[in-house]
């Protein structure tokens, strides 16, 4: 056991690198855990063809200079005990972390929605094609199409192209008067507009189709084409790697097992206050899992929750009017980038929505009425290793309202797959 | 409404009533107040087990049911015959299993005792400080929500009828009303596991906590569903916490885990310190587990009499109400003899087994 923090913070992206920078300005003793080898989260993860983004450098550097901070990378949250105990796994073992104040910085995930031949080797969440690429899996020379919703699609197909991958084109499904009325506004967030003017530099050769998605994806062993639309006509488009996501959503689960409140809505977020601060005292929570909101809402978030959380007051009070703009942004986003009707039921019967139990969506009409809990035990939707993360969400956007997603409202340890003797306990079974 | 039965509850024991009773030509009428199979029923291990103890005649008669149910409707509820192993940590525990084995054979269930060697053979990840164990190659596992569902499938398909997302809320002497004030009239059965108390509150019935684990696949599962002989001291333990080992392989390569016992909690939170408590335990005897990742963990309530029977039969002091009720762990297993009870008791007719010790006059005042 570790113990003696004054702040735990779970999460190393921009919310909770930022919330430690604040904390240890003010003297505390804070402690950063990470399951990614290296610091950055998602939009700064590490990519040895480059140099460390700028204010990654600048976070690190300064969290260094505290002797009192540390990270824990390499480190997975998978459930908790009393106190809260923070239960940590490693890739070699178990660790069990305390601290005064919890600060839960745990990102957000895509968001799926299934169609025929989803389940195709060659095809990958946008955001996950851009980390295999930052990782080194080869790009070079493949035809990549780029397909769904939101910026994400342009923040991958940038990583991809510098990794020397040939993009086909860019299909995003809001239409073109939507993505219109968010540039009209955008130059309301300057940080935000540059980041987009950055990116549509580099991406200014490669084809952007608006209100346009994938019906269909084709290949015998691996993907070799799909069939795109843009509501009238279809078309078939060869390529060898397909990059989709619709969008992001919190990854709520720890916060959620805490009995934190949540927003309504199948992929809710953490509820807080101005300050960052949880319905339960002690927690607060920072970034993606507050609201889906980018890259510089979650830095700003993350600085004043880290400040609030160890009572730094005037330093909280100074980022507040900041931070408030840049929820604007968040609702600007959403209001823009909101998802179509046909994007949603594109799947077959004998397509697959959960591939971890592969179940087809046929075995899920089958099952009478709408209680999630009978579709759940009786075709198993959900129940395998990634604990229903991409399905039950995905299964929640096909369904018409109210669909009562009972995995929200009955939370259970392990938060991921936890090895048996992690949860034993330190003092049973063979640690290492 | 008139029906010749309605049964109040459809967990697996009131969808086996529910069967039994359609099939010797009763009018049977299910209500629900949830969704099928959705109670206990859905958090039981499916383990089908005869149980050396006071349940050894139900659960004995409850197998021989069940292979019949099996026979007619093959691939039921994923069924398959792991048999059951018993396993002793030391001499004592092994002279015990010696002794079930006699009460076994009284009652017709074969079993074979192992010693350590043959244990090992039988399941070599077993740890090597073993004593012996007992071997029941009869016993099988299901999945039970599949179990409750195709169980009444069967019902349905003979014409029973059921009412889904409707409680009963009252008994009237000549039926239940249920919400809104629908009247049902007829004979009554209660069958509504943990729940019992709100209609007939005369029956004690204490809820018993138990924590469950599944793991993901291992490419080298136990052949058998694995018990320590410990396990039925936790049976008979009142209070606080009682834990044992309890393995059973599931036809996926997965591995679902128990088990845990605690009196008078009716709450469904998962708690560490339990968890820890009963995985310690099968880590002492699996060793080899410790790497192997839980995926899932969940709790459910096992409805509990005092002396450790369910009550099966006419309840008395109320007129046409039956009770199928407080069948703890076992209730999967034990279904079938439940139903077959009650409904020869409804009808008149003698049964196979002896009723008396089931009845629940025996637990009122
Ligand atoms: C952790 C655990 C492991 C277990 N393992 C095993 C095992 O391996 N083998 C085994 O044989 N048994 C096992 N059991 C026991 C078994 O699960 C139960 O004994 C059995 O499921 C009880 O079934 P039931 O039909 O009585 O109850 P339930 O399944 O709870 O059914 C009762 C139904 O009644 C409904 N209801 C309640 N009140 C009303 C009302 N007023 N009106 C209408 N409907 C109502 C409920 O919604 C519910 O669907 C285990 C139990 C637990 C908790």
């Amino acid at each position: 056991m570790v113990d003696g923090f004054d702040l735990v913070i779970v999460g190393a992206g921009p919310a909770g690198l930022e919330a430690a920078r604040s904390a240890s300005r003010a003297g505390r003793k804070v402690a950063v855990i990470d399951d990614n080898p290296r610091p950055g989260g998602q939009i700064w993860r590490h990519d040895p063809t480059g140099r460390a983004a700028r204010p990654l450098r600048r976070l690190l550097s300064d969290l260094q200079s505290h002797e009192a901070t540390r990270l824990f990378p390499g480190h997975r949250l998978v459930a908790f005990e009393s106190g809260p105990t923070l239960v940590l796994e490693s890739a070699t073992g178990a660790q069990r972390i305390r601290g005064e104040c919890l600060l839960l910085a745990t990102g957000a995930r895509e968001l799926f929605l299934p169609f025929p031949g989803w389940t195709l080797p060659g095809i990958y969440g946008a955001g996950g094609l851009q980390a295999l690429a930052k990782g080194g899996w080869p790009v070079a020379g493949r035809r990549v199409v780029l397909a769904g919703s939101g910026p994400l699609l342009l923040a991958s197909a940038a990583t991809l192209l510098r990794h020397g991958a040939r993009i086909e084109g860019i299909l995003e499904q809001a239409p073109t008067t939507d993505l219109l009325g968010f540039l009209a506004l955008l130059p309301r967030w300057p940080l935000q507009t540059l980041a987009a003017l950055a990116l549509l530099r580099r991406l200014f050769r490669v084809p952007y189709w608006r209100g346009s998605w994938v019906t269909e994806a084709r290949g015998r062993e691996g993907l070799q084409e799909i069939v795109i639309t843009d509501g009238r006509r279809e078309s078939v488009l060869p390529c060898e790697l397909l990059g989709t996501g619709y969008g992001l959503v919190p990854n709520i689960e720890a916060a959620n097992l805490l009995g934190c409140e949540l927003t309504a809505g199948p992929h809710p977020a953490v509820r807080v206050g101005s300050r960052g601060e949880t319905s339960r005292p002690g927690l607060y929570a920072a970034g993606e899992i507050t609201g889906i909101g980018g890259a510089g809402r979650a830095r700003l978030q993350g600085a004043l929750a880290g400040a609030a959380a160890v009572g730094d007051r005037r330093q909280a009070d100074r980022l507040l009017g900041r931070s408030r703009h840049a929820e604007a942004y968040g609702r600007h986003l959403a209001r823009h980038f909101r998802l179509g009707e046909p994007v949603r039921h594109l799947a077959r019967p004998e397509t697959i929505l959960c591939r971890c139990e592969e179940v087809p969506l046929a075995r899920i009409a089958e099952i009478p009425g709408d209680d999630s809990r009978s579709l759940r035990l009786l075709t198993r939707i959900g129940m395998g290793p990634c604990q229903g993360r991409i399905c039950l969400h995905a299964l929640a956007e096909t369904r018409p309202e109210p669909f009562l997603p009972d995995w929200l409202t009955r939370p259970r340890p392990p938060l991921f797959p936890a090895r048996l003797e992690t949860l034993a306990g330190p003092e049973r079974g063979p640690l290492p | 409404m008139t029906r010749d039965l309605i049964v109040v509850g459809c967990g697996i024991v009131g969808a086996s009533i529910a069967l039994a009773a359609q099939r010797a030509g009763l009018r049977t009428e299910l209500v629900e107040a949830a969704f099928p199979g959705t109670g206990v029923s859905a958090a039981g291990m499916g383990h089908l087990v005869v149980l050396d103890g006071a349940e050894l005649a139900l659960s004995a008669r409850s197998l021989e049911l069940w292979r019949e149910l099996l026979e007619r409707e093959p691939g039921l509820s994923e069924y398959r015959r792991t048999g059951t192993l018993w396993v002793a940590e030391n001499g004592t525990e092994l002279a015990a299993l010696a002794r079930s084995q006699d009460r076994l054979r009284a009652a017709g269930v074969p079993s074979e005792l192992r010693d350590a060697a043959g244990l090992a053979r039988e399941e070599p990840a077993l740890a090597s400080d073993l004593a012996g164990g007992l071997l029941l190659a009869g016993d099988g596992i299901v999945y039970p929500p599949k179990a409750v569902h195709q169980i009444l499938s069967c019902a349905l398909a003979l014409g029973a009828r059921i009412r889904t997302g409707q409680r009963a809320t009252a008994l009237t002497g000549d039926g239940v009303v249920l919400e809104g004030n629908l009247r049902l009239s007829g004979e009554v059965v209660i069958a509504t596991g943990p729940s019992g108390p709100e209609l007939l509150p005369e029956l004690p019935l204490v809820p018993r906590k138990g924590h469950l684990v599944i793991t993901e696949a291992t490419a080298s599962p136990p052949r058998h569903q694995i018990v320590e002989a410990g396990y039925t001291r936790g049976l008979h333990a009142p209070d606080g916490l009682s834990v044992a080992m309890n393995v059973q392989p599931r036809p996926t390569g997965q591995l679902l885990i128990g088990s845990s016992r605690e009196s008078g909690l009716s709450d469904s939170e998962v708690s560490p310190e339990v968890l820890a408590a009963m995985l310690g335990r099968v880590l002492r005897f699996l060793p080899g587990l410790g790497r192997l990742s839980a995926l899932r963990t969940w709790t459910g309530l096992r409805p509990a009499t005092p002396d450790g029977l369910p009550y099966i039969g006419r309840v008395p002091g109320r007129r046409g109400v039956w009770a199928a009720l407080g069948h703890e762990g076992l209730g999967i297993t034990t279904a079938p003899a439940t139903a077959e009870l009650l409904v020869d008791g409804i009808l008149g007719r003698k049964s196979i087994l002896d009723p008396a010790p089931y009845d629940p006059a025996r637990c009122l005042g």
